[in-house]
This record gives C-alpha cells, structure tokens and sequence, in this order.
C-alpha cells in the first residue's frame, strides 16, 4: 500500500518538486531573478503555452488530444487584427469574433472526435495543416502590424501599474477550469470519460457532448491566448504565432502528471508543467547559453517525468 | 495409450490476481477427432485454449504433443509444433490478397522476388481441396467471415498443422456458411487433422463433434463422448449439478397479480434476437435464463437502448418508447449492471464516490454545480448501506475487490431512484459473502417495489431469486416458468426442449 501512495505522490507531486528544484537553480544561477519583473516575464512569455495547457489537459483527460490549437491561435489572431484595424471595430467585438472564429475549429475537432470517433490526432492532425492556411488565406499572408497605434497600449497594459493583463486573465482562466474540474458535474464527465467512456456513456452520460465541450473549451482558450498575444506585440503574423506550440502544451500536461490515455485531470501540475519549461528557457536565456540547450534539457525533464510516472502507474 | 492422443494437458493450473482460473484440469484430443470444450462464461475455455496456444504459461501441469514434452514459449513454437488456431475476430490481413494471407512469412521466392505464379497456384489448389473456388489474388477484405475463415483453415493445412484450434468459428457465419465449414471440419478430419472446437450452439456440439470436455468455474466437469450424452445430460453439466440431484423447495414466491411495467414484445435484431417476448411486472424478479450466446445479454442491451434493434416494440406503463442511448431509458426509470465490470461497470481511477454517482450527479448539483456536502451524504449513505469495504468515499474505485467494485455500481444504479433494474451477471466473479449480499438486495429492491430483470448463467441463482423466469435460446422464447415450475430441471429441460426454433440436427 505503501507503494501505491508514494506512486500517488509521484504523479501529484512530482511536478511541484521539478519547479522548486528549477527555482532554486535559477536563484543560484540566473542574475536578477529574484526581481519581481523577471517574475512578470516568466508568466508573460509563458502566458500562451500555459492557457492552451490549461485547455489541453480537459482535452488530454476524456482521453484526446488537440495538436491544431497553433493554427487555431492562428486564425483567431488574424480575424482579430483585421476586424480591429480595418474594420474599425470596437476591441470588443473584435475579441468576440477571433474566439467565436476558434470555437468554430473547436467544434469541427470536436464533432469528428466526439460524434465521428475519429482519433483524435488524426482528427485534429487536419486542421493543425490547413487551419494555419486558411487563417493565411484571410489576409493573404500578409503580417498587420499595428504598433504605435491606439491599440498598442492594450496587451501591455498592467493593472496597478504593476500586475500586467495577461497574468490576471491566465489566474482567472486557471481558476475557473479548476473550478470547472473539481466541483461540476462536466469535470466529473471529463474524467470519467477519459477513464471508462464506455461505463460512462451507460451511466447515461452524453459522452459525444462531454467531448465536443472540451475541444470547444481548448480553442476558445487558444482564440484568447492568441489575441493577447496579437495585441501585445502588435501584430498579427498567422505564418508564425504559436508554431509547435501543441508541443510545449502536450509537454506541460504529461510533465504536470495527467495521464495521457485520459481520466484524472491534474490541473496544477500542468500549470506547475509549463512553469517549469519556461524557467528552463529563462535560465538559458539570461545566462547567455545557446537556446538549442533550453531543448535538450526539456527533452530531459520530459523523460524524467514519464518515467517517473511510469513507474508510478 | 498415449499414443492415440495429440495433446495431452495434466493438472493444469492457472490463477490470476483474486481468481482461481483453471483448478486442476486434465484436457486431451485425440488425434484426428472433432472436439468440442464448453462451459458457461468463466469456465476456464479461454483459459485453457490460451495455455494451449502458448499465450499465457500455465502455473503449473504439464502438457504433451504427441507423446513428446510440450513446453512453448509462444505462439510462434505452438505454430511450428503444428497447432494452428483461428480466432474469433480472424487473425489474417484484409488488405492483402487472399495468396498473400495463405504463405505470409513463407513466400515462394526466386532469387529473393516473389513467384506469384507458384504463389497463386498453390492457394488455388489448397482452396480447391477445402471445395472453394475463388480468386486467390483479390484481396481477402473482399470476401466474407466465412471465406476469410476458409482461407484461415486453409493456411493451417498449408502449414502442416497437425490440430486445428477454432474459437467460436460459426459465432458470425449464417447457416449456409455453417455447412460449409462442417464440410470443410469433415474433410481435416478425413485426412488425419485433430479439431478443437469452442460454440455455444448445442445443436453444432452434437451434429459435428466426436467428444466434449465440460469445463466449469475452472475445474474439469467430465469429459464425453457424444453419443453418450443428451442435450439435457450436456446442460446440467455445464451450469452444474446433476439434473436428478436438484429440486429442492423453491421458497414461499409471490404469485400475486402485478401491474405490468415494462413489456418488450417481437424484439428482433438481426441473428442474434429473434422475435422475443418478455414483460415484467412492478416488483417482480423476472429471470431471464439461457445459454451463452442465446441471446440473453443482447435482449438486455437493446432494453436498455445500448444496442438497436429491427423490429418489435418496448413499452413502459403502457406507452411505446424507443431508447435512442442509455440516457432515455435512465429517464424513464431502468439501470443496467452489464456482465462486464472491468469495461463497463467501474471508472477505475476515479473515486468510489464519484462512481457512485456519476449517473445521479444532476440530483446532488445546481445548474451544474456539485453540493459537496450533499455528495459526500449520498456517497456514505450507499457505503453505509451496501456495506461496500473501502477505506473511504475517496479511494480509487479500482483498488476495491470485485465484490466490493458491484456494489459500488449498484449503489450507483440505486442512487437513480429506478423502477427497473437489469443485472446481468451480477454475481459473476465475486466471493460467496458478496453473492448472498447482492441477492439479498435483489430481495430487498424488489420489495421496495422495483423490477428486477436477473441474468445469470448460474441456473440455481434464477431459481432462489426469481418470481418468474423466461427461458430462451437462440434469441426466441422457449418457455416461461412460473411457480412451481420453477427448478434448475425445469429450466434445462425447457432449454434443451425439442420444439427448437431452429438449430436442430
């Protein structure tokens, strides 16, 4: 018995452990850390990867997985630059029409998985290659950049002077899924479907909605990720913005200890997850060591991890 | 003479975490002869066809091929030993061609390239011998189970095989395919080929078999030869008991007149339910008892909207509905205990509160928001009351025993407030103290007013618990016992009935 509890304590812990070991090194290592702007940083640089982990991990606990949230990123940036800067809508409508642009990316995951059963890599493998097209196709590839203009101030603004937006939108988002996953009845359907769809679907759950909801829940996180991220550098670039994201967000959720083939959700060690590749880049950057590094030591942390929770299981 | 047998297994044993698998079990074919293994689900059959085929390793016993020591390691030495074993689902490649599937791995080749033409010739003639005639280069996929199967059969013979193993091979053939393949048994018989046979189908058992070994709850039964038995002999046998030593009071039963609840006339569904006909009345225990494969567990999943049907009707207090998924018939007042716990009963990681109530969680939260007081009441109530043994509402479901994991669900199913409760195979599985637990709430919720539709594949559980039974096979109603009607005799007789539907020999 005692075996299974420290196991327990791996998958629970385990994360949490890796962050404070990264915090200790970088306190050691890294100039300034401790100053409360490289704090804002972190949680800046960080802020994309860790809104689509917060998404992912609902996703990755019915037992799916989502690698078209870059393209969806994509396609909400660009329909939220274009309805803002040549449309001249107000900021707004402008964010209501880039995440109900994402939701619609979300609902076709979700209906080919959810309805279809089609897999889920493969089911959202098609818009991970044409969403970031279509997004192109909505102003020709071409960036809109609009630094210096009335908007500019908005994705740097920071509350108090001192707390900046996204911080505020990424606690809010993460205690709300939280919220979400431990005390309504969805979070219970979520994970009860990712452990035993079949027991679920008898216990008369509609499990097809349960799956649509949470493809639906991971776009629209990704469409508000992506408009910050717009509004912060001024520019939408669908030919770039969130690249290979998926990865650092599949990344975040396996390192903060949920099981990839689904059921219980671990919210905080995604969040600890994702904390934990940042600092890894943090560490590389401001100590002047080449980024290709940063990578090989996330590779290294992700293999520890699974490991760890290999043996866990 | 050991010489007149191919294999040979003495004292088999096989356990596996909390269950006894095999106990004991001597098994052996002769060669050249049809063999048959029955017993009901839990038997040991797959067990012991798995021992046999080197996927699983006996824990202990011994096992002989041919007079010699049989030891495989896996299924690759079974195969070059000279057992070849046909699966349910085939285990060939749709995709590639039918010649392709026959000499996989033992292609004939000219300086490395395939000779098709050798290749094809020689599928065509071992077809040919099976009395099959088709284009051996089309793909298999395009041919039905029962060519597929042929094509299995024929590339046993091509690899020499000395023992044929088919598991349930007419379980998806219909009857004119069925022939096909007793033919082709025939034929491997006539050339020496030994045949290991699993099927529920009485009628098959006695039309192609030499001999029968019974197997049930992991011991051996007996082992027969077929002319030697009747249908009614081979039943008993297989739930149990001797037909002559049962019959014992059947208990003070209710006979009384009931509102009907719930009636399912002509449900037809494909091969498999033909035309069935079962009502149940408010708190009545209804039996629904039958052989493997009789349609039994079919008739339930379609009652409760898992499965679609062609035709018949389902009403409920008289009105007609049609159960589009699970959810509509929880609506109107059913819940199902499937046979299978492991797939379909626990969610193993998530806590035995949350698998009690995963299917009443609207009646603990509002607008979506979970009471956790009320929750944790509820969850402790059913612990409290079903007596489940878990250190706490909090415990992973899948650290409890298998007693322990079916009360869980049918506190779950209780939590809805039912007016119907199907339980297939409620007891399947689980310790005897568990058993008389369950059957006590059986008693207890139909007391308390609520139907109960009991499968069990245990004809002694039917009787002690049953106020009716309906006695089916091959998906039609046989007879419907009532009263003093009711006895484990009454139910094998009415089973092996001669006024058969169909499947006669």
């Amino acid at each position: 018995m005692t075996g299974a509890l420290s196991a327990y304590r791996i998958r629970k812990y385990g994360a949490s452990v890796v962050l404070l070991f990264m915090v200790a090194i970088n306190m050691a290592v890294t100039p300034n850390f401790t100053h409360i702007n490289t704090l804002w940083n972190v949680c800046l640089q960080s802020f994309p990867v860790m809104m689509m982990a917060i998404g992912m991990t609902f996703v990755i606990a019915t037992g799916g997985i989502d690698i078209s949230v870059g393209s969806t990123m994509a396609l909400s940036s660009i329909v939220l630059a274009k309805c803002l800067i040549f449309q001249h809508m107000p900021l707004w409508m402008s964010l209501v029409l880039a995440l109900a642009a994402a939701a619609v990316f979300g609902l076709f995951n979700g209906i080919l998985v959810g309805a279809f059963k089609f897999q889920p890599i493969v089911a959202t493998l098609i818009l991970m290659i044409s969403g970031r097209g279509i997004a192109q196709l909505f102003n020709d590839g071409v960036v809109i950049s609009f630094y210096g203009d009335e908007y500019s101030a908005i994705g740097v603004y920071r509350i108090g002077g001192l707390v900046p937006i996204q911080v505020v939108i990424l606690a809010a988002a993460a205690a709300l899924a939280m919220f979400l996953m431990r005390r309504t009845t969805f979070g219970c359907y979520v994970q009860a479907v990712g452990d035993n769809k079949q027991a679920t679907y008898l216990a008369g759950v509609n499990t097809a909605l349960v799956i649509v909801s949470v493809y639906v829940a991971n776009a629209l996180l990704a469409g508000l990720a992506a408009s910050f991220e717009t509004l912060r550098m001024c520019s939408a670039d669908p030919n770039n913005i969130g690249k290979a994201i998926e990865l650092d967000c599949i990344a975040a959720v396996a390192v903060g200890g949920t099981s990839m083939t689904g059921g219980r959700a671990r919210l905080i060690g995604t969040i600890t997850g994702a904390l934990v590749m940042q600092l890894i880049t943090t560490m590389v950057n401001m100590n002047n060591v080449p980024f290709a590094f940063s990578l090989v030591i996330k590779a290294a942390i992700i293999i520890v991890a699974l490991y760890a929770q290999k043996e866990a299981a | 003479m050991d010489d007149d047998y191919i294999i040979e297994m003495t004292n088999i044993s096989k356990r596996f975490p909390g269950v006894v698998a095999l106990d004991n079990v001597d098994f052996r074919i002769r060669k050249g002869e049809v063999h048959v293994l029955m017993g009901e689900n839990g038997a040991g059959k797959s067990t012991l066809i798995k021992i046999l085929t080197g996927i699983y390793k006996q824990d202990s016993g011994g096992m002989t091929f041919e007079g010699r020591p049989f030891e495989p390691s896996n299924a690759l030495d079974v195969q070059r030993a000279g057992i070849s074993t046909i699966y349910q689902e085939i285990s060939l490649i749709p995709q590639l061609s039918v010649a392709e599937n026959i000499f996989i791995g033992r292609e004939f080749k000219n300086f490395g390239v395939i000779d098709w033409k050798i290749t094809h010739k020689k599928s065509s003639d071992l077809l040919g011998e099976l009395g099959i005639d088709i284009d051996v280069a089309s793909p298999l996929g395009s041919y039905g189970t029962a060519i597929q199967q042929m094509v299995a059969i024929a590339r046993a013979i091509s690899i020499e095989a000395r023992l044929v193993v088919m598991d349930e091979p007419t379980s998806s053939l219909d009857e004119d395919e069925v022939r096909v393949l007793f033919g082709v048994i025939r034929k491997l018989k006539s050339s020496g080929i030994a045949v290991l046979f699993i099927s529920h189908r009485l009628g098959e058992v006695f039309e192609i078999s030499d001999r029968i070994t019974v197997l049930k709850d992991g011991a051996l039964v007996g082992e027969y030869e077929t002319i030697s038995l009747t249908r009614g002999e081979l039943i008993s046998k297989m739930v149990g008991r001797d037909a002559a030593s049962i019959l014992e009071g059947a208990g003070a039963r209710s006979e009384k007149a009931r509102e009907q609840f719930v009636r399912a006339s002509g449900i037809t569904s494909g091969r498999r339910l033909c035309g069935l006909d079962v009502a149940i009345g408010k708190g009545e225990v209804v039996g629904l008892a039958g052989l493997l494969g009789s349609g039994r567990t079919e008739f339930a999943r379609v009652l409760f909207g898992v499965d679609k049907y062609d035709s018949g009707q389902i009403t409920v207090n008289g009105k007609q509905v049609r159960f589009r998924m699970p959810k509509d018939a929880i609506r109107s007042g059913f819940a199902f205990c499937s046979e299978d716990r492991k797939t379909e009963g626990i969610i193993p990681h998530l806590s035995v509160r949350e698998n009690i109530l995963i299917a009443s969680l609207k009646k603990v939260s509002r607008f979506g928001i979970i009471s956790k007081s009320k929750q944790n009441e509820v969850a402790d109530q059913y612990i409290d009351k079903l007596k489940i043994k878990t250190p706490g509402r909090e415990q992973s479901m899948m650290n409890l025993s298998g007693g322990n994991q079916q009360k869980a669900i049918l506190a779950r199913w209780l939590c809805v407030k039912p007016q119907l409760v199907i339980m297939d195979e409620p007891t399947r599985g689980i310790d005897i103290g568990a058993k008389r637990e369950i059957e006590g709430l059986i008693r207890q919720m139909a007391e308390d007013g609520i139907s109960v539709l009991l499968i069990s594949s245990e004809f002694e559980e039917l009787v002690r618990n049953c106020d009716r039974i309906e006695v089916i096979r091959d998906g039609a109603n046989m007879k419907t016992l009532v009263g003093p009607q009711i006895s484990e005799e009454g139910i094998i007789r009415a089973i092996a009935g001669s006024d058969a539907p169909r499947d006669e020999s």
